[in-house]
């Protein structure tokens, strides 16, 4: 049922990579969250950590899908200065020393807002994968995919607990990865997620080859585990903001040893996760 | 092959040229799609728009007054005003239109919880209002600047058995109070109902609100031609999200001859930071569901805008309103603060009407534009709402503490 006929080269064919060892570890971090350099510095431990793609938030001022954690991070990294070209600049100082996936996740205004063809632009000059916009849904993309897949970046879509019938459309057409949201409202730690995914994830790879990751909510060793077991990836946003806000600029000790233990958590057998991956 | 859904062309039902659309989480889209067929489903059942006029008549008070304001038409000395009094509608205002209809399709969708977004309040009141009358749970945000603003409209909202959420992220205004409703309403779309309050947000809600406020447009048209045997030359409305206006222009679209002029909030000025004005100073972006002209800096940050009036005190403005500025076929002028308030305190001493300072917007470029026009021209201001909320704001704008101790 898979589209063979996508364009060469397939956007964001780097992607691929971070799920061709077992279950991929996705973390997000709001860039210039306390500032660009720590962001910088971050994502390097946290790939070294073992960390198989790397989710890099742009902020935005009104970010509609984001629970309080990822809301102030966004407001702290504003504050401090941060904008698209900061990050994008971040991006192109990490690029020569990884061939780990980088996507972005932003919302619409700030592509559009910079212009789509010159923000695609400017992600393939400095070697981002893809791009997750929770504002752009299905119905909304085909103004900006045909842009940012000329310039090899995937635009990844989402599928959420309430996808339903739209469900097998959207996995057809999914690219890069699928992101699968667990549960109903925004991004946050949650103690428990109720939502049944099986039936989600098993339409999904009914429909196409494109790894389906899971996340919002997922926090725990345990939570990382129990979703690793179903999904192809384990998404982890708000608690690694977490701990940054708790720690700030010193946050590379907490940082490496969460992201150590949820990799071993995922996948139990893949004691050297990441370190082949990540030159100095 | 793989199965696929249409993809929305840009003349697709929402679009206003290139405005509009349904730019919002995935989770909400199902419920977006589901609203938008019980909607058209619900206009072409007799039992709803029955219903839905039976209420607007023995319970919001339609129609509503079209006045002939003699004393501000001698006084300005040019068109002859007409003021539609949306003010004398229960609740106050013109919102209670919209939030009928709304308010009854959620009913008929099985939805037990109606959340709101409120600026001034009057939108959260009306909302409030609906609830109680069909015994249905209701939650309000506010941004927190706005419950010390409105402090009275909280208390109402409170009344009528509402929960007020004062919102505390970003400028603690009407963006954020959208902000947190879209937040809740993503948790809960099940059993919840999202009463947007303006021409704005993602399709359907930008046609259904507009299509919910035309009855405004609709009188004064039936009206004014029984009375003057004529068109308007000129109907003009102040413009936050756009719905009072976009209720009125509605009907006067096809007629050419009839000018439509929104007012937005300038603030301190459309040429200083301190400003709403956002036609006048904002460009294309997409925000809160749609397509529109957004206030926002050169990283599509949507910016801290101010202006006196909570109630047009948003950096956004409805989708249509962005096409029919861009077409020309409406015009949208800059009021400042200064303006609104003076038209505030004339329109109270020269016709004995206190009218909400969003309105007062209205009639300070009424108060420009009378003049320029001749005697034999109608120019008609839509009175969105009343001042009652607004009288310790404004004493307190001209230096009186109203406070009791």
């Amino acid at each position: 049922m898979t589209d063979t006929t996508l364009p060469m080269p397939r956007p964001g064919a780097r992607i691929a990579r971070a799920f061709d060892h077992g279950t991929a570890f996705i973390g997000f971090l709001t860039a210039g969250d306390p500032t660009i350099e720590d962001s910088e510095r971050f994502i390097r431990t946290m790939l070294d950590a073992g960390c198989d793609l790397i989710e890099i938030g742009i902020p935005f001022s009104d970010p509609i899908a984001e629970g309080p954690v990822i809301q102030e991070a966004d407001l702290r990294s504003l504050q401090a200065g941060t904008t698209t070209d900061t990050v994008i600049d971040m991006v192109a100082r990490l690029r020569p020393d990884t061939e780990a996936p980088l996507v972005f996740m932003t919302y619409y205004n700030v592509a559009f807002g910079y212009g789509l063809e010159r923000f695609f632009t400017r992600c393939e000059e400095t070697g981002i994968d893809g791009i997750i916009i929770p504002d752009l849904p299905y119905e909304e993309q085909a103004e900006a995919r045909p842009i940012a897949n000329a310039h090899g970046v995937a635009l990844l879509s989402m599928v959420a607990p309430t996808s339903q019938e739209r469900l097998r459309a959207i996995a057809g057409q999914a690219e890069g990865f699928l992101y699968v949201v667990s549960s109903l409202g925004v991004t946050g730690v949650r103690d428990t997620i109720t939502t049944n995914l099986a039936p989600i994830l098993q339409t999904v790879h009914a429909v196409t080859e494109i790894p389906a990751a899971v996340g919002f909510g997922i926090s725990t060793p345990e939570q990382a585990a129990q979703i690793g077991s179903e999904a192809d990836g384990v998404i982890v946003g708000s608690a690694i903001v977490r701990l940054i806000a708790e720690h700030g600029g010193e946050a590379d000790g907490p940082l490496r040893d969460y992201v150590t233990s949820m990799v071993r958590a995922i996948r139990p057998v893949d004691a050297k996760a990441g370190s082949d991956r990540n030159a100095e | 092959m793989t199965t696929s859904l249409p993809q929305a062309p840009a003349s697709a039902p929402g679009r206003f040229g290139p405005y509009g659309g349904q730019y919002i989480p995935e989770t909400l889209m199902t419920e977006l799609h589901r609203l938008a067929a019980a909607y058209e489903e619900a206009q072409a059942d007799p039992g709803f728009t029955d219903e839905l006029h039976r209420l607007l008549t023995d319970y919001a008070n339609r129609p509503s007054l079209l006045y002939a304001a003699d004393r501000m038409t001698a006084d300005l000395g040019g068109a002859r005003i007409y003021l539609k009094r949306e003010d004398l509608n229960h609740t106050g205002a013109h919102k209670i239109n919209n939030v009928l209809g709304q308010a009854l399709l959620a009913r008929r969708m099985g939805k037990t919880r109606l959340i709101a977004e409120t600026g001034a309040g009057q939108h959260g009141v009306a909302t409030a209002t609906i609830a109680a009358l069909f015994g249905m749970e209701c939650e309000v945000y506010m941004g927190e600047e706005d419950t010390i603003r409105q402090a009275l409209n909280v208390y109402r909202m409170e009344l009528l058995g509402a929960t007020v959420h004062p919102v505390t992220s970003g400028t603690r205004t009407l963006k954020d109070a959208i902000n947190e409703a879209m937040r809740d309403w993503v948790s809960r779309v099940d059993d919840t109902a999202y009463v947007i309050g303006s021409v704005m947000g993602p399709h359907p809600y930008p046609t259904m609100v507009r299509d919910f406020q035309r009855i405004i447009g609709d009188e004064t048209r039936a009206e004014l031609l029984e009375r003057t045997g004529a068109l308007p030359d000129a109907v003009l409305a102040c413009v936050g999200g756009g719905s009072n206006a976009m209720g009125m222009f509605a009907a006067f679209i096809p007629d050419e001859t009839v000018r439509l002029i929104g007012c937005e909030a300038a603030g301190r000025g459309a040429d200083t930071p301190q400003t709403a004005a956002t036609l006048a100073t904002g460009r294309p972006g997409v925000f809160h569901g749609m397509k529109s002209y957004f206030c926002q800096n050169a990283y599509g940050q949507i910016a801290p805008v101010y202006s006196i009036s909570a109630g047009l005190d948003y950096p956004g403005i409805g989708p249509e309103h962005a096409w029919l500025a861009e077409t020309g076929r409406a015009e949208y002028m800059p009021v400042t603060d200064d303006e609104a308030v003076d038209a505030f305190e004339y329109l109270a001493r020269t016709e004995g009407i206190i009218c909400a300072i969003e309105s007062a917007h209205a009639v300070a470029q009424a108060r420009r534009l009378a003049p320029t026009m001749s005697p034999d021209q109608t120019l008609v201001v839509c009175l969105s709402g009343r001042g009652d909320k607004d009288v310790a704001a404004i004493a307190r704008y001209r230096g009186k503490d109203l406070s009791d101790d």
